[in-house]
């Protein structure tokens, strides 16, 4: 068993708001490593998956709640209802993940909620234009610079695609030497 | 089902789809029905091509995938929205492949809702007893 306390045996998560746990940009949005991977150890309540084709597809949000247990809540949001959203979620006594599917997205919920103070790269995989930073991040050059500029307001950016891995510092991931 | 031509693709995390092939190719010597496909590096949009890739390139009707929630399953699903004759199953296991592979007589989806039947049936938890004289 992984050596992760579990949050239900956590002091901090009982009877008290612990907010959202992880921000999260990941392509694959709800899938396994979030459901199990970071869903178990964490005792996660609630997932907020923010993106704006998701929002407007009763389909695609039948899809990602199709697989997630029962007792676990999704909320589908643009960027715009997230930031309103919010401070409700982080008022959740359950921890919460919030997901993106891609940089910008996060960059433009960052901007409208300056609360947000770090972010989790959980995967952003290969495509044209794109080079290799860990096995399971590669970044385009915009991309890079996207989330340097989120460094520079004050979000800590890491790697982390499983609660066991390290996290890794954002300049470790551009240097792209973590994974040698 | 006759040899050689593939009836399922087994889609899963890391090398588990690899894994089911080899076991049941060491059970029956019929590990050539499954194709196997990791996720492994893939993106959403990656994982889904691949799958229809197969799917069209194959003439498959029948989705094995693990985890329920995972990226195998959301882009199966995907698949499906544009193959509606496609047969997908979550939770792979052994038990379930095996008892699909053993009802050629049956259509995709009769086969299949069988093998669920089984591998649900299969599933046990034995408490242990002291051994007796």
């Amino acid at each position: 068993m992984p050596s992760i306390e579990r949050c239900a045996r956590s002091p901090r998560c009982r009877g008290r708001s612990v907010a959202i746990e992880l921000f999260r940009i990941d392509d694959r949005l709800i899938h396994g490593q979030v459901v199990v991977g970071w869903g178990q150890p964490l005792n996660l309540g609630f997932i907020a998956l923010v993106d704006d084709e998701v929002a407007g597809s009763e389909w695609e949000q039948e899809l990602y709640r199709m697989g997630v247990p029962p007792e676990m809540d999704v909320y589908f949001a643009t960027p715009d209802d997230a930031s309103r959203q919010l401070e409700a979620w982080q008022a959740d006594q359950r921890p919460g993940v919030l997901l993106t599917g891609d940089i910008d997205t996060m960059r433009r919920l960052i901007e409208l909620s300056p609360s947000i103070t770090a972010v989790n790269l959980g995967g952003i995989h290969h495509r044209a234009g794109r080079t290799l930073k860990l096995r399971y991040v590669y970044l385009s050059p915009q991309e890079e610079e996207a989330l340097r500029a989120l460094e520079r307001k004050g979000v800590a950016v890491s790697a982390q695609d499983v609660p066991s891995a390290r996290a890794v510092p954002l300049e470790d991931v551009l240097r792209g030497e973590a994974d040698r | 089902m006759s040899e050689g031509d593939p009836v399922a693709i087994i889609a899963a995390h890391g090398d588990l789809a690899a894994g089911f092939v080899s076991a049941v190719q060491q059970i029956t010597g019929r590990g050539d029905l499954f194709l196997p496909m990791t996720n492994t590096g893939l993106g959403a949009a990656d994982i889904e091509r691949a799958i229809l890739e197969l799917v069209d390139g194959r003439r498959i009707g029948v989705i094995f995938t693990d985890l329920p929630a995972g990226s195998c399953t959301i882009a199966a699903r995907c698949v499906q929205a544009a193959r509606p004759h496609v047969v997908l199953v979550t939770g792979a296991s052994l038990p379930l492949l095996l008892d699909f592979m053993s009802h050629e007589e049956l259509a995709p989806a009769e086969a299949a809702a069988h093998a669920v039947d089984r591998a649900v049936r299969s599933i046990t938890a034995v408490s242990g007893a002291k051994r007796g004289h």
